[in-house]
């Protein structure tokens, strides 16, 4: 694929998706910010495996399919949406194929979660100085091309001090094959605020589709944040997510990330301790198989002292399932006393899967903690006898210590009803892998 | 205790057994008859560990010579899930910490397993709870140990209890506990003891693999079997294990050797 061809793949994106008309009456900052992303998609292209970035990952059959524009209004059958909804729900907003479904969403939070349009008609200033900041679009060709379409998108908002307990769900359903969509996303946490926010990607169809989506978010002082991740597209899908997260004196961001589905999926997540004492803990789970690529790369970037940053990212890989994780930390120039920790671990529960994982470490402080390490293997033969020995079938042991695998992080999530449904997620998807 | 009506729940003749092409077994026998305690004794090495995991169906070792029958049936014929469904059961050396399973949840799937296997009723959640935290008051354990992960930062004593509970919940035809005294103290040793006392029944039989006499202390064996370099040297009652206890296990070996016994292949 040369440089060119792939330029036009961009260029292609572009053309089958056609702005809303309500896009022209953006405020004039926001019509700037597409224009300026759109200005980015012209001299862009889409990566290969030829940037170190993207080694694993080879997008050259994302650029051989075509898309449809979406048609009819957004819509979905409430057996569909009574699957996908969590009783614990403040609030939730659902976008169908890319655009905002009105009619599925409330908001029962007291905070300001809407479509970023309806959004910004209170927020604009605030908007304006997160929106397209923290998910920079200069030199990513996807984030580019999200933000040249910026127009629906979640808008949440928590006011200083406020905190609520019960989650706000994102819900970005794809019901159309053949359809690119971009979700869009942006969490302003004011200071001491708190949120849990469960982003879940999924698809009512077993086809081809492409969802590009962009997070940011921003912690101001002392704000804790929540982020729970799932992708379970279709099979065929591709899926490429970017989020950036920004965060303020000694603010808190906890994410865990969810990847069962696509046939390609990759998630950059760039998290900035942009200001002292600020920690994060980042936990993902990717649980593939057949012929499926989940591709991860993680930013944590410790720009200012007393950093605090957690990482465990774990895989579970069947069939012919190939897992990429490329986690980098970076402990800038005078962010002494970071203290940081990274472990990879890695289930192969087939002779043909594949894992490529790589902690990837920039220090340029010499007072900081930083551990990393990996490890990939198959079950242990200890252990499934010890199940076995206890009258568990060879099937049975193994998907009880892959689920036990799964669920280590799964745990780690604080709203019970979602817990529950990934927890027999896994349990299905490993009792078809035994 | 040994019965007149006992019926003999595992013979084990001429059992021989390899692990990577080296024999570590070299021809055992033994006769264990419901109602039983055995003690099978012996010095680090002498293939005690292994003799245990071999009739569990530890799939590291492969059987190379002998026959086992078990309560009637070829023991070589059935998986390890299948013996212990058929009641047996080994209490293991080093329980196995499995993060992310649960214990009840652990607890509650081998229980069913089992009496699904035996055509009764399984237990939900709630009814599987109140079960267990009966059995666990007979070996002293907090009930919080229901809610942690599989063995997961027991410390060793806990972890045998552990194990004796899982006995006590599958109430098997025959246990094998493997070194289940090791790294236990003193207040341990006898809890877990009065548990293994408390389900031995004239129904069942136990076999108690160990390295020290202290835990024969608390549970009195019908015999004592002395293992050296892969078989059975010597057999006698339970003041043999005093006499080993007093007087160290070279002895057994060279009178073993001196006896001439046909089966002796040492130095071969």
């Amino acid at each position: 694929m040369t440089g060119t061809e792939a330029g036009s793949y961009l260029d292609s994106l572009i053309r089958v998706q056609a702005q809303p008309p309500a896009a022209h009456s953006s405020p004039a900052w926001l019509k700037q910010l597409r224009a300026r992303a759109l200005e980015r998609v012209g001299a862009l292209t889409v990566p290969t495996t030829r940037d170190e970035d993207w080694r694993f990952t080879d997008l050259s059959p994302l650029t051989r399919l075509s898309w449809h524009p979406v048609q009819g209004a957004p819509q979905l059958a409430s057996a569909d949406l009574e699957r996908l909804s969590l009783p614990e729900a403040a609030a939730r907003l659902v976008f169908v194929d890319g655009r905002y479904a009105a009619q599925h969403s409330f908001n029962h939070s007291g905070l300001t979660v809407a479509n970023l349009p309806a959004g910004m008609a209170e927020h604009g200033a605030s908007v304006e100085a997160h929106l397209g900041r923290h998910a920079r679009f200069e030199q990513d060709a996807f984030t580019a091309v999200n933000t040249a379409f910026l127009h629906d998108g979640a808008l949440i908002v928590v006011a200083r001090d406020a905190v609520l307990e019960a989650p706000v769900q994102v819900l970005c359903i794809s019901t159309q094959k053949e359809t690119a969509s971009y979700p869009r996303c942006l969490v302003i946490a004011q200071p001491g605020s708190r949120l849990t926010i469960i982003e879940e990607f999924a698809a009512l169809h077993q086809g081809a589709c492409f969802t590009n989506a962009v997070t940011e978010m921003a912690l101001a002082d002392n704000a804790r944040v929540n982020h729970v991740r799932v992708q379970r597209d279709s099979e065929a899908a591709f899926h490429i997510g970017n989020c950036a997260v920004s965060l303020a004196h000694a603010s808190r961001y906890h994410a865990v990330g969810i990847a069962f589905g696509a046939r390609l999926s990759r998630y950059n997540l760039n998290v900035l301790l942009a200001e002292e004492g600020a920690e994060c803990a980042i936990d993902g789970l990717a649980l593939i198989g057949g012929r499926q690529l989940a591709d991860s790369h993680t930013l944590i970037d410790h720009a200012k002292p007393h950093g605090l940053s957690r990482q465990l990212h774990k895989c579970i890989v069947d069939g012919s399932a190939h897992s990429v994780f490329n986690g980098k930390i970076m402990v800038r120039p005078g962010a002494q006393r970071t203290d940081s920790s990274q472990s990879s671990r890695n289930l192969l529960l087939s002779g043909k899967a594949r894992v490529d994982t790589k902690p990837q470490l920039e220090i340029f402080a010499d007072d900081v903690k930083c551990a990393h390490g990996a490890t990939v293997g198959q079950l242990d033969a200890e252990e499934v006898f010890y199940l076995r020995s206890r009258g568990l079938s060879d099937a049975a042991a193994r998907m009880l210590l892959t689920y036990a695998f799964g669920a280590e992080v799964i745990g780690r999530i604080g709203v019970a009803s979602l817990r529950r449904r990934l927890e027999r997620a896994v349990q299905a998807q490993t009792s078809r892998a035994a | 205790m040994i019965y007149q009506d006992s019926r003999t729940l595992l013979a084990v003749r001429d059992l021989r057994a390899t692990v990577n092409g080296t024999e570590i077994l070299k021809g055992i026998d033994l006769s264990v008859r419901s109602g039983e305690v055995h003690a099978i004794m012996g010095p680090n090495g002498s293939g005690k560990s292994t003799f245990a995991k071999v009739l569990a169906g530890h799939p590291a070792y492969a059987v190379s010579g002998g026959e086992v029958s078990f309560d009637g049936g070829n023991l070589f014929e059935l998986e390890p899930e299948t013996r212990s469904r058929r009641g047996m059961f080994l209490g293991f050396q080093y329980p196995i910490e499995i993060p992310g399973v649960a214990n009840s949840q652990f607890l509650r799937l081998a229980y069913n397993t089992l009496q699904a296997e035996r055509g009764k009723e399984e237990l939900d959640p709630l009814e599987f709870d109140d079960f267990v935290r009966e059995k666990m008051k007979l070996l002293e354990m907090n009930p919080d140990f229901l809610d942690r992960s599989v063995n997961e930062g027991f410390s060793g004593g806990e972890k045998k209890r552990n194990e004796i509970l899982q006995m006590a919940l599958l109430e098997p035809k025959l246990a094998i506990l493997d070194e289940t005294d090791s790294g236990l103290d003193i207040d341990a040793l006898r809890i877990v003891a009065n548990g293994v006392n408390h389900l031995a029944t004239r129904d069942n039989a136990i076999i108690l693999v160990t390295h020290y006499q202290r835990l024969l202390n608390y549970i009195k064996p019908d015999f004592v079997h002395v293992m050296d370099a892969g078989r059975i040297v010597k057999t006698g009652g339970s003041e043999l294990a005093l006499e080993l206890e007093a007087r160290g296990y070279d002895w057994v070996s060279a009178e073993f050797i001196a006896s001439g016994t046909p089966k002796a292949e040492v130095g071969a």
